[in-house]
């Protein structure tokens, strides 16, 4: 167990500066090169996105005469606001459940003695190596029986509390002091309002790198609200999507309109949020 | 008679311990082990949802490793994680190496790299299908026109459907591993590096005998996760194909795409259980292989 203060630091440069020559420009230009080819998927589909359709098939990345048409068209639909806020709602709703249960979990098994202790980290631990498309048959016969397929609660219930997010916060709780803990019994502070007050504010960035990754996970997230939704009223964006642009079929500036809703809100997020999402990612990689 | 006030210290915190974890407990059990325990017995049944489930014992197995497409699909799902894991994590390495040494506008180049990584699979399925299409519509096939290169098939050939599917898998990850890797380097002291240097280290020398080496906690996490992605790739093979799903031909079809075909097409409960357990003792054998390996190393 490292200090986690050494992993957030590695993204901080401390180094001398290296001599300038050729060689580091070069290097710089090709990594600026291969950095546009990275983005080319996304900037070639914004651009499409504000391109006429007889423009569509031009290589030409400024559109000649750029449209908001394809926007009006897709949201005047209606279905992708609707797709947009499912979506939203169920990944904020896991991702709080997620910060909630996985720490006070994680919390639990890292400064609590007790009997039994060990059994159920490892227990919950071992559930990292069943895949999720073991689960999908009998979560949806479960669903059947319960009456949850197509609702919210349908599609969110599998995704309420992950192991790996446990795991990640008991790593995190390791570096909160003990005596912290009994100063605030001693104070009269029950166990509650020990983790909620003392504990978790130590914790802070692991907790915004874990509901980085459960926020991302379930935005993105495809299979299982694919199976468990029927009414399009219920379908999130990505499933949304499929259907959607199945229906386009060759309309391909409408699909690229509809890929650059589902992705613009998640670029916007990443642009504010830069610095906090890529050591979150560090974070949650390395200690996860 | 139970007083709460009568308990000691350490009496009261394992009933504030047992009451943190009754209602985790009860989801893990519920929403976890359970339904591992349920898939398990349902690949040795016979179900199509509507009538009575019926023992069949390894019936479903037989059956399974007697099918050709199963093979077909073995064989693929190998295919996306043999290429894929080494491809990404060859590029990521190279990327992650230079990154790591250049000063100037370091985070916006970090920023480009690691932005795919955002995106949804489902959307950046359909520009790739988009990129492929072939001549007036396809942007690659119309960049190679306009090259005067000759048109080259993508999704429509049995050979080269599975890579072109691959491609946006591996680019989606890379901005990950890229990130990983640049921590795992910065988390090398700089003094074995000046130690190497007033040696007189060639930087190739560097490269295999000091930086790899001690990457090799990083590098195991990163073959093991993306190994473990590519074994389960659903998403694009899904929305690339959606007009003939895992095809032409099956060429493309992962073990995911048959075990979602077999359930919620076919309605063959049991038989698509089956499979799930296969998925799951190849996921389990490739990350204790791969653990195995790695660590003798």
């Amino acid at each position: 167990m490292t200090d986690i203060r050494a992993s957030s630091e590695t993204l901080l440069d401390t180094r001398a500066p290296v001599k300038r020559d050729y060689t580091q420009y070069i290097r710089w230009l090709l990594l600026f090169g291969g950095g546009l080819l990275m983005i080319m998927p996304i900037t070639y589909m914004l651009s499409t996105s504000f391109k006429w359709p007889h423009e569509v098939y031009n290589l030409n990345l400024i559109p000649e005469e750029p449209t908001l048409d394809n926007y009006i068209h897709v949201l005047e639909d209606g279905r992708f606001f609707r797709w947009f806020i499912n979506s939203l709602i169920i990944a904020v709703i896991t991702t709080i459940s997620n910060v909630l249960f996985d720490s006070l979990v994680g919390y639990t098994l890292c400064k609590f003695k007790f009997r039994g202790r060990y059994i159920i980290f490892i227990a919950i631990l071992s559930t990292l190596m069943i895949p999720t498309e073991m689960l999908v048959i009998p979560w949806y016969l479960m669903s059947q029986s319960f009456g949850w397929l197509d609702s919210y609660w349908g599609i969110m219930f599998p995704g309420l509390m992950t192991a790996f997010g446990t795991f990640l916060m008991k790593q995190f709780f390791e570096t909160v002091p003990d005596d912290f803990i009994e100063a605030a019994r001693i104070d009269g502070l029950n166990e509650l309002q020990i983790w909620w007050t003392v504990a978790m504010p130590l914790v802070k960035p692991a907790l915004s790198a874990l509901a980085i990754f459960v926020f991302l996970g379930n935005w993105t997230a495809f299979i299982w609200p694919l199976i468990v939704t029927n009414s399009q009223e219920l379908y999130t964006l990505p499933v949304g999507l499929t259907t959607f642009s199945v229906e386009q079929q060759v309309e391909w500036e409408l699909i690229m309109t509809g890929a650059a809703l589902a992705t613009i809100p998640t670029l916007i997020v990443f642009l504010i949020f830069q610095r906090y999402i890529i050591r979150g990612v560090v974070m949650a990689g390395l200690k996860g | 008679m139970f007083r709460y006030s009568n308990l000691t210290v350490a009496q009261k915190q394992v009933v504030w311990a047992w009451g943190f974890l009754a209602l985790p407990i009860l989801f893990y059990v519920v929403i976890r082990f359970y339904p591992t325990f349920g898939a398990m017995v349902l690949s040795f049944q016979d179900w199509n949802l509507l009538g009575d489930k019926s023992w069949t014992g390894f019936d479903n197995y037989a059956k399974l490793f007697a099918d050709p497409v199963f093979w077909k699909v073995f064989g693929n799902t190998f295919l996306y994680l043999g290429i894929g894991t080494p491809v990404s994590l060859v590029i990521s390495f190279f990327i992650a190496y230079h990154l790591d040494k250049v000063r100037f506008m370091h985070g916006f180049l970090r920023a480009l790299y690691f932005l795919p990584f955002l995106t949804s699979a489902v959307a950046m399925a359909w520009v790739w299908r988009w990129f492929y299409q072939p001549v007036p519509i396809g942007l690659f096939n119309n960049f190679l026109a306009s090259a005067g290169i000759p048109q080259f098939p993508f999704l429509n050939s049995t050979t080269w459907a599975l890579p072109s599917i691959l491609a946006p898998a591996v680019w989606a990850g890379l901005g990950f591993q890229i990130i990983i890797f640049m921590a795992g380097l910065r988390a090398i002291p700089q003094s074995y590096y000046e130690a190497a240097r007033i040696d007189g280290v060639s930087n190739w020398t560097i490269l295999w005998e000091i930086t790899l080496p001690l990457l090799k906690p990083t590098l195991v996490f990163l073959v093991v996760f993306s190994s473990i992605g590519f074994l389960r790739i659903f998403d694009h093979v899904f929305n690339m194909t959606t007009n003939n799903p895992g095809g032409p031909l099956n060429s493309t079809k992962p073990l995911v795409l048959m075990i979602y075909d077999t359930a919620f097409n076919s309605f063959d409960m049991g038989y698509a259980a089956a499979q799930t357990v296969v998925l799951f003792l190849v996921l389990l054998t490739v990350s204790l292989v791969q653990l195995r390996i790695m660590r003798d190393r």
